[in-house]
């Protein structure tokens, strides 16, 4: 196994505030990592320092050994994708051109987009069962429509690191299943894929992540496999309130009462 | 409708495009007070045809065609690139507030009662010291994000709309009609040469080897920086880009609404919404319709001319909203 990320002693700050402090972990192909902490806990931040959007305030984060502030975005884009939580359509587009842009970084030098991307855009719409709006406009799109285009562009991206930020939101339960498998699936695809997911969605981390970064408070990071880690004892101190555990059919079940 | 595979409409499209822009400048070359036809075109390539005519078409419509188009063109691009670099569909090229200073340059000189070289060298110092002025507000308050930017051009824009309306007020009534002509756009005085030309075709080269990235770039500053583009730096390229090509139509023809808010919409309606399509088309469309509105500009009320900055307006609203009508909304 091989260190596809390599976070050394990364401190975070949001204005006189540590969302983290000293925190050095290694990503390796094929994990799953799950990113949990309360609202404004520094979970998002976390993920755009991974992608190389934000520097940190101390440490620094490596990809294949390679300092991310040393690296063009072309390249960092290349190998790591990051799916946002918002974005913006102030001018029109339909949803097989904003498929298509996840080629971007791939497509240097390229004015039109050849046979094998709108493959590959067609191809990703389809797995997210979304391939019959091709040609709707984005705007028409319900949010979580526009959720699962943004996941397709994410997998015409096509990253070694799928870095996502609330995969869920927006989607009904009933699309969690395949959600899943389909994270699942592409986290294992490729040459040496991983996954680090934020989300406020303790279940959907315990049954995608083997491993958790839990953001307690004040800089202080819990860091470890998904067992040991997801206690109620853990979970009720970095969410402050109560957090019980059921266990259902060899799964463990999180809710606050 | 233009649909994702820009490749085979775009030749469709491109050759209609481009032969109305033929056929406006040929229309163009031929409407005036000298009569000159089809027939005495030719004769002007072979030189038999005689001088007057000659002078006609070489110092006074050629001229003024190519300034049409060039002008019509580069505003078009220009919007373009204001509506990615502020992710607004309300940009035009003047949101920043360039054409205000370039107005009050040209202002100035009006009122100092001199015109032709001094006019448009204060007309662009003017252009020149506003996107300076925004460049270092927006740079020192550290606001490139797209609503601090749009802030500080609207806030420099009414400061300038405040100067405009001091120097109309205090002005002889003799000179006002020349300054109301300015500013609404007039090509009556204007020439291009090399160096326009040269800024529209390098902007119109770097705009269109980078309309991938504009594609992205629209979407967001983060979905775009996640893709791999390398953010600031395109924004300041099109920052700088889109105001040099203002500062040139600004300064050949006075500030002429409409072209490089409408005619970018227009085509986004019309299916482009594809930079790769978008770019060259507004270039065309853009400089067509300006060519067509200076004809009429100078045909319609003959031997009075018209601001062509009006006929642009009273071309444009309708076709807008006949577009606007019959596109479906999906």
């Amino acid at each position: 196994m091989s260190d596809l990320l390599t976070l050394d002693a990364l401190t975070l700050r949001a204005g006189e505030r540590t969302l983290c402090d000293d925190l050095s972990l290694k990503i390796e192909q094929g994990q799953r990592w799950g990113v949990l902490g309360r609202n404004g806990a520094g979970k998002t931040t976390l993920l755009h320092a991974l992608a190389g959007l934000s520097p940190p305030a101390q440490g620094c984060v490596a990809l294949d050994g390679n300092d991310l502030a040393a690296l063009t975005p072309r390249i960092i884009a290349q190998h790591i994708g990051l799916l946002l939580q918002d974005t913006s359509d102030a001018l029109p587009s339909s949803v097989l051109e904003t498929a298509l842009l996840g080629r971007h970084p791939h497509a240097r030098g390229r004015l039109f987009d050849n046979a094998e991307d709108l493959g590959t855009a067609r191809g990703a719409l389809a797995r997210l069962g979304i391939e019959h709006l091709a040609d709707r406009a984005v705007a028409s799109l319900s949010g979580g429509e526009r959720q699962r285009l943004a996941l397709a562009t994410l997998l015409v991206q096509a990253p070694r690191l799928l870095l996502l930020d609330e995969p869920s939101n927006h989607l009904d339960v009933g699309f969690q299943s395949p959600l899943v498998a389909l994270l699942r699936s592409a986290s294992e695809e490729g040459k040496s894929a991983a996954l680090v997911m934020a989300t406020h969605d303790i279940n959907l981390a315990a049954r995608l992540c083997d491993f958790i970064v839990l953001m307690v408070r004040d800089g202080e990071t819990l860091i470890g496999g998904a067992e040991q880690i997801l206690t109620s004892e853990n979970l009720s101190r970095a969410y402050d309130c109560n957090i019980a555990v059921v266990e259902h059919n060899g799964r463990k079940l999180f809710y606050p009462c | 409708m233009i649909d994702t595979h820009p490749r085979r409409l775009f030749a469709v499209a491109a050759l209609a495009a481009t032969l109305a822009a033929t056929l406006a400048g040929l229309t163009s070359l031929l409407s005036g007070s000298v009569a000159i036809d089809a027939s005495d075109l030719l004769a002007y390539l072979d030189g038999s045809l005689p001088a007057l005519e000659t002078q006609v078409l070489a110092d006074i419509r050629i001229p003024r065609t190519l300034a049409a188009f060039v002008t019509g063109a580069a505003l078009a691009l220009a919007g373009v690139l204001m509506q990615v670099l502020l992710r607004n569909p309300l940009a035009d090229p003047y949101i920043l507030g360039l054409s205000g200073g370039a107005a009050v340059g040209a202002l100035v000189s009006i009122t100092l009662g001199v015109g032709g070289w001094w006019l448009s060298g204060s007309a662009f110092s003017g252009a020149l010291i506003s996107v300076a002025l925004v460049f270092g507000i927006a740079s020192r308050a550290g606001g490139w994000s797209t609503t601090h930017l749009l802030l500080t051009g609207v806030v420099v824009s009414a400061g300038w709309g405040a100067l405009i309306n001091l120097l109309l007020a205090t002005s002889a009534s003799t000179s006002v009609q020349g300054m109301l002509f300015w500013l609404m756009g007039d090509l009556s005085q204007s020439h291009v040469g090399g160096p326009h030309v040269a800024l529209l075709l390098l902007g119109a080269l770097l705009s269109l080897r980078g309309a991938r990235t504009l594609n992205v770039l629209v979407r967001g500053d983060l979905l775009a920086a996640s893709l791999g583009v390398s953010v600031p730096h395109v924004r300041l390229a099109l920052f700088f880009g889109a105001s040099a090509l203002t500062a040139m139509a600004v300064t050949t023809a006075g500030s002429i609404g409409f072209v490089g808010l409408v005619v970018p919409h227009m085509l986004r309606l019309l299916g482009a919404r594809d930079h790769r399509l978008l770019i060259p088309f507004s270039l065309l469309v853009g400089g067509t319709l300006l060519v067509i509105a200076d004809t009429l500009a100078r045909t319609l009320l003959a031997p009075q001319q018209l601001p062509v900055g009006v006929i642009t307006a009273l071309i444009g609203v309708p076709s807008f909203i006949a577009i606007l009508r019959s596109s479906p909304q999906r």
